[in-house]
């Protein structure tokens, strides 16, 4: 088992002929997904043409609509490069075309876009990831996103995370010491999201193959803080799984935007000492170092 | 992006929000015309820097005077002397740095018979991933310290985006902040226009602090401060123009050219990093180790040669860094342009300070050969860790 993605997963990819898509969705399928079609208007009924770093040529169908490329391809994922100004009118579609797991890769979408989707994604069948992440990856079976497949390595591992890069720290050093992932989540750094911690713990807590969990944070909101409650509540319930935590901020001035639209500590909320503390307060292992990340894992598991 | 309180003011103006007559002045040929504009018998006169706590501050000139950078003109030659006292100064609040802010404007504003102050807010709320107002009674002061000191004082109501603001809605923000008769039927109205101009112009935060009922029983918008996505600014040209760039430290101006995210900090360690996370861990990891951070650089995603150099130039403007820490997880960036870009930056800037750079992801060993047969005084690290250690000795001396 693993979650959200697997090897029957099949994929669109939305803004597939841009330069992002059209590298992604080479190195998505020389990894071994199965990426099924694209989406871009106006440019259904073409064949786009990809290269794979073996020097392989690719074909997929394109197709003008969502839609159209579900009904053709019998795909139940997406992936979206959609540059920000046209972004939430593609997962908007996605919604509609009752696409199940949507996962949005573009930075910079503007946050009362999302609060307009957020409010159509409540009301849909349709899962979201993102946007501003690195997608999923179930290792071995199905990358979705921006991920460097090679430092994955398949294992027990799950991890989920509010940053790309630190998420392939937590990666890099769970495969260096052994453990490997079953399966890794980039919710991302936006303030209004798809997928919150709490959606992806419950997945990892209910998933056999996932024996233990990394959750990497950062200052911002109260996500943290929310995740932290609930990982209590199903203690108390008899469901918990040993976790490892860090966050990144601590040094982070008051009132700056640190790069993620939602890395901000304002009025004396989301800063990371008060993060630490409530994943500390839940049993989490939160780790002072990124580096330090998997050997806290591993030592953790050893007892 | 921030903007002024004036400038605030008059984009709320355009949507009929209640606010005294006023005008911004950079000079005091502006202020004395302004003053004479202006009927009185109270003139405000109100500092702008882009921080709050204005009124409670102090000016580091002397000349300035021992009162805050917000003063009361009783008279207009005494208004005028205001203006005197405070432009060009430097002011410090506690929002800003011990350096304080350069007044370089000045708002002129018709003075209020005050009944009384209250808190309102609007923001978009994590958690319910809406709009929502943040309303009380304690108006005027600290928000923050109300917050700790008695959160039952304040209240959040987020709206639903496919209704906006409803009459119930109003209702229930007219009770949370007590108001009857007069100031209950401009309440009703106002938080709807408010709601308004926070969708049709993309903001992130607008604060007012505080809204007043005043004596003749109307309300009135006293004080605003107005943040906006910056990932929306493409929509709103009239917007990016109020930019004040003065009010920035001009190494994140050239930043923001690069399209790099930069943030100028106190510490002696320069950083470049690929990602927000791994950039503000790479700080945190600094401080872990004894030394402090001089800025937060995201070179981001797909960041090429002359972006990355570009960067390493800007980090080395900043006379406090005594060593710089590259710190790369190339996923999808290759580890071997990276060096490359670097190496071009050291020749270029002819880096007389430790440089410490660790690689890793895709091509590592290639740019780590790169690096190594440059022979260039560049110390190579093998994890995070390690170049954590290595740059903080390094600076250090040892």
């Amino acid at each position: 088992m693993s979650i959200l993605v697997d090897r029957n997963t099949k994929v669109l990819t939305q803004g597939m002929t841009g330069a992002t898509g059209t590298f992604h969705t080479e190195q998505g399928i020389a990894y071994g997904t199965q990426m099924v079609a694209g989406v871009t208007p106006g440019k259904g009924g073409q064949k786009w043409v990809g290269t794979l770093p073996s020097g392989e040529k690719v074909e997929r169908p394109m197709f003008n609509t969502v839609a159209e490329a579900k009904a053709a391809t019998g795909a139940n994922a997406t992936v979206i490069y959609v540059p920000p100004k046209f972004c939430a009118a593609a997962i908007e579609e996605a919604i509609d075309a009752e696409i199940p797991l949507i996962v949005t890769i573009t930075e910079g979408v503007p946050v009362l876009d999302m609060v307009r989707v957020k409010d159509k994604l409540l009301k849909s069948k349709s899962r979201l990831v993102g946007p501003n992440c690195p997608g999923v990856i179930t290792p071995g079976e199905c990358k979705i996103g921006i991920m460097p497949g090679h430092i994955h390595q398949r294992g027990a591992v799950g991890i989920v995370s509010r940053s790309g890069t630190l998420t392939y720290e937590a990666v890099f050093q769970t495969t260096q010491v052994g453990l490997g992932q079953s399966s890794c989540v980039g919710i991302g750094g936006d303030p209004v999201k798809g997928t919150d911690f709490i959606d992806v713990l419950e997945l990892f807590l209910k998933d056999d193959e996932t024996k233990s969990i990394v959750m990497i944070g950062e200052i911002g909101g109260s996500g943290e803080e929310d995740a932290a409650q609930f990982l209590k509540d199903e203690a108390k319930r008899g469901r918990r799984k040993p976790m490892v935590g860090f966050i990144a901020g601590l040094t982070a001035p008051k009132g700056r935007t640190m790069g993620h639209a939602g890395a901000i500590v304002s009025g004396g909320k989301g800063d990371a000492e008060s993060k630490i503390a409530a994943m500390e307060s839940a049993g989490i292992r939160v780790s002072p170092s990124p580096a330090r990340l998997g050997r806290t894992m591993a030592e953790l598991l050893k007892g | 992006m921030n903007i002024h309180e004036h400038q605030a003011k008059d984009v709320l103006r355009q949507f009929g929000v209640p606010l005294a007559n006023g005008v911004a002045v950079f000079s005091l040929d502006d202020a004395k015309r302004a003053i004479d504009s202006l009927p009185g018998p109270l003139w405000v006169v109100k500092s702008q820097i882009h921080a709050g706590g204005r009124g409670k501050g102090r000016f580091i000139e002397k000349d300035a005077g021992e009162k805050g950078g917000v003063r009361l003109g009783f008279s207009k030659e005494q208004a005028l002397e205001h203006v005197k006292a405070m432009l060009g100064k430097h002011l410090v609040t506690k929002q800003t740095s011990a350096a304080g802010k350069q007044v370089n404007r000045i708002y002129i504003e018709d003075g209020a018979d005050i009944e009384k102050e209250l808190y309102l807010s609007l923001l978009v709320d994590r958690g319910s991933g809406r709009v929502a107002f943040v309303a009380s009674t304690e108006g005027g002061m600290d928000i923050e310290q109300v917050a700790h000191d008695t959160p039952d004082k304040i209240i959040t109501l987020a709206i639903d985006p496919s209704t906006g603001v409803t009459d119930a809605d109003a209702a229930k923000l007219c009770d949370a902040l007590k108001l009857a008769d007069q100031a209950r039927t401009d309440m009703l109205g106002l938080a709807k226009t408010l709601y308004k101009a926070f969708v049709e112009k993309d903001m992130s935060m607008l604060e007012i602090n505080p809204l007043i009922v005043m004596k003749n029983g109307r309300v009135r918008v006293l004080d605003a401060k107005i943040s906006f996505d910056d990932n929306a600014l493409f929509r709103h040209p009239d917007i990016e123009k109020l930019d004040d760039k003065t009010e920035q430290d001009p190494k994140e101006t050239e930043a923001k050219e690069w399209d790099l995210a930069y943030i100028a900090l106190d510490g002696t360690i320069g950083c470049m990093v690929n990602g927000a996370g791994l950039a503000m861990a790479t700080m945190d990891i600094i401080k872990l180790y004894g030394e402090e951070p001089a800025n937060f650089c995201d070179v981001g995603g797909g960041a090429g040669k002359e972006k990355v150099a570009a960067a390493f130039k800007i980090i080395m403007k900043d006379p406090k860094v005594k060593g710089i820490l590259v710190n790369i997880f190339g996923g999808i960036m290759k580890c071997d342009v990276i060096a490359e870009g670097v190496l071009a930056a050291v020749k270029e800037t002819n880096l007389k300070v430790p440089l410490v750079v660790r690689l890793e992801g895709t091509n590592v060993e290639l740019g780590k050969k790169i690096i190594r047969d440059s022979g260039l005084n560049v110390i190579s690290a093998n994890d995070l860790d390690d170049a954590a250690q290595k740059i903080v000795a390094a600076v250090k001396g040892k």
